[in-house]
């Protein structure tokens, strides 16, 4: 119940700034009958109608985590952001062993498994992409290799 | 005979080594990505769409590949519903009912083999319904003009949202989730940014691939952590595997009806191939009688959904190749994969480029007789695969994610988006939001709006125009129907429960 009262009361809000922002949109001189702003106030409109009956009319709760799953989960998002930041400048290798180490952890808390695991999949995946899928990865940041 | 000839066309395109050896290898990774629970179907695909991509295969090779692959998963999903009773995809769930009792008896191989015959069966049927059927939907196709795409883009999302799930505003809200994101980035027609926030990032809109591989593929590793890779745990053992000839001529006439059944559910924009197996399912439930013993391991109750998911994949493929709408989330990918070729699917397609639509035809046929010969002899190397424990494979899943759309765009604002699509997905899916009318509200946003704004230039900006033929009114009462009719039926179409142990 309180789950999709909150849910629904985010989304009528973002529905509403939504289709407010919609209106700001410029318009060029030759508009068309319709124009830039219509569809998008339309869907604003229409979300705000479905927020409004999700909070008048809600589902039972679903199954939350516990709060150490949540940090857990937390800490996984964090981890693949910072992945999504370094597979640029350090490579490949070295943030992949880490990342996927890290999550498998997470999946199964043994230490050695998942430390294996990470050097592992690091190791086949780029043999994979580079090798047979010909993709253009850079193994280890330009600094080690000069 | 025209349709023999475009077939044959089809196969010349198809019976090239390289794209057999394609098709091979897709069947391969599809059924692979089937088997293994949380990997289903439409993710598979999605996260091998970028790989896929830059690879730099053209055009017929890469559907050759992503089809074979498509109609691979939906024969994987079977292998762990009969041998672990989880289903492998959303599809194979019906299979679990009788499949997983009938290996619990020590008839694991039979269950498999009988299963494999019955996806064969309903997908070499539904292809041929494909054959018949689409160049026919075609041709009435050309007769649609604005107004009436507009109206079945609402009828595509009306039916999804009215079908497959248990909440329409929540399945509404979700089509209104990805209109809005599809919104996003410069306008067509006015050539200036929408709603970008003036993040230049966000001037070529959001890739609907950025926004599959993290709500579909992302969102699962999160879901592993939550539960710990719990409820994948070995189940029975696969003994001797022979091929059960009685149980596969006694379910004949089961899969034929199944085939049709699933074929229609699969034609129905929204609807897709989970309809398809329950509908198949259901109906052969009632055909059989009390004394059939479906439920507790009957090969009918093993032969019956199979056959019926496998006709709804093909059957989904009609209304996305004729008409650009897709059926189901996975044809929706697929949807995907040809815009990203720079294909449109649509009526123009039969006539403007035949030999894409005939040799993906084709293909699917040969994908359909590999997979046969690939899952009968060789269902125990798939067994073994089914082993991997998720501490690998969703890591292993996640980095593929991550390459795959880095490979792309070479930018880390696309990863940070995917990994918001997947926290958003996980959010989304607890709150029992379905995720699939998102990905088409993506695919078909700008299209839709397109649409109307043409309807309203043609009419000079009168909205009537929109229900003025009757196509277009027959659609619009098909959308509310559609939308409206599922909440009355909710009880006669609530889906059983997985049995537990």
């Amino acid at each position: 119940m309180l789950s999709d009262r909150i849910f629904g009361l985010v989304a009528l809000m973002v529905a509403l700034a939504y289709g407010a922002s919609a209106t700001q949109i410029q318009a060029s001189f030759m508009a068309d009958p319709v124009g830039p702003r219509t569809f998008p106030i339309l869907v604003g409109c229409v979300a705000a109608l479905c927020a409004l009956v999700i909070i008048l009319r809600p589902d039972d709760d679903p199954e939350w985590p516990s709060l150490r799953t949540l940090g857990a989960l937390a800490f996984a998002v964090a981890v693949l952001v910072g992945y999504a930041y370094a597979l640029g400048p350090f490579g490949f290798l070295l943030p992949t062993a880490i990342a996927s180490g890290v999550l498998s952890y997470q999946i199964r808390p043994r230490l050695l498994p998942a430390a294996l695991t990470g050097i592992r999949l690091s190791a086949g995946l780029f043999a994979i992409f580079k090798f047979i899928l010909g993709l253009g990865l850079v193994a280890l940041p330009a600094s080690f290799t000069g | 005979m025209d349709l023999l000839s475009n077939l044959a066309m089809g196969f010349g395109v198809a019976l090239s080594p390289f794209t057999l050896m394609l098709a091979v290898i897709g069947c391969f990774i599809g059924t692979i990505i089937g088997a293994l629970p949380g990997l289903g179907p439409s993710n598979g695909v999605a996260i091998l769409i970028p790989l896929a991509f830059s690879l730099g295969l053209d055009a017929t090779s890469s559907l050759v590949l992503m089809t074979s692959v498509y109609y691979g998963a939906m024969y994987g999903g079977r292998i762990s519903s009969i041998l672990l009773n989880i289903p492998g995809d959303e599809p194979a769930l019906m299979t679990t009912l009788d499949g997983y009792p009938m290996a619990k008896q020590g008839r694991a191989g039979d269950a498999l083999v009988l299963s494999g015959v019955a996806s064969f069966v309903g997908a070499f049927l539904a292809t041929i319904g494909l054959m018949r059927l689409a160049p026919l939907l075609a041709r009435v196709a050309f007769l649609f003009g604005p107004a009436e795409y507009f109206a079945l883009y609402l009828l595509a999302f009306a039916t999804l949202g009215g079908i497959a799930s248990n909440n329409q505003a929540k399945a509404a809200l979700a089509s209104c989730i990805g209109l809005g994101i599809a919104m996003i980035g410069v306008d067509n027609n006015s050539g200036l940014p929408r709603l970008t926030g003036g993040n230049l990032h966000l001037y070529d809109g959001v890739d609907f691939l950025v926004a599959i591989v993290g709500l579909f593929a992302v969102a699962e590793v999160f879901f592993f952590i939550e539960s710990h890779g719990k409820g994948s745990s070995i189940g029975v053992k696969l003994e001797k595997v022979t091929i059960p000839v009685r149980d596969i001529v006694e379910s004949g006439w089961t899969m034929l009806r199944s085939s049709a059944v699933g074929f229609v559910a699969g034609v129905l924009p929204g609807a897709g191939a989970s309809l398809g197996s329950f509908l198949s399912y259901m109906s052969e439930k009632s055909i059989a009688g009390e004394n059939a013993g479906f439920g507790t391991g009957a090969p009918r109750g093993v032969a019956a959904p199979e056959a019926g998911n496998n006709a709804a994949a093909g059957g989904a493929l009609v209304p996305m190749l004729t008409l650009g709408v897709p059926g189901s989330g996975t044809t929706a990918v697929l949807l995907a994969l040809l815009m990203t070729l720079n294909i449109t699917p649509g009526p123009t397609l039969f006539s403007d480029r035949p030999e894409v639509v005939w040799g993906l035809i084709a293909s699917l046929l040969i994908a359909n007789v590999v997979l046969l010969l690939m899952n009968v002899p060789m269902v125990r190397i798939f067994v073994r695969i089914l082993s991997v424990p998720p501490g690998v494979l969703l890591p292993g899943v996640t980095m593929v994610s991550f390459v795959g759309i880095y490979s792309l765009s070479s930018s880390y604002f696309d990863l940070l988006l995917m990994i918001g699509f997947g926290v958003l997905g996980f959010v989304l899916r607890k709150l029992d939001v379905p995720t699939v009318p998102i990905i088409l509200g993506i695919l078909l946003g700008g299209h839709m709006e397109n649409s109307l704004r043409r309807a309203m230039v043609l009419s000079d900006g009168d909205w009537t125009y929109l229900f003025s033929s009757p196509i277009a009114i027959a659609l619009w009462a098909v959308a509310i129907v559609g939308f409206i009719a599922p909440m009355f039926l909710r009880n006669v179409l609530k889906r059983p429960q997985r049995i537990t142990d």
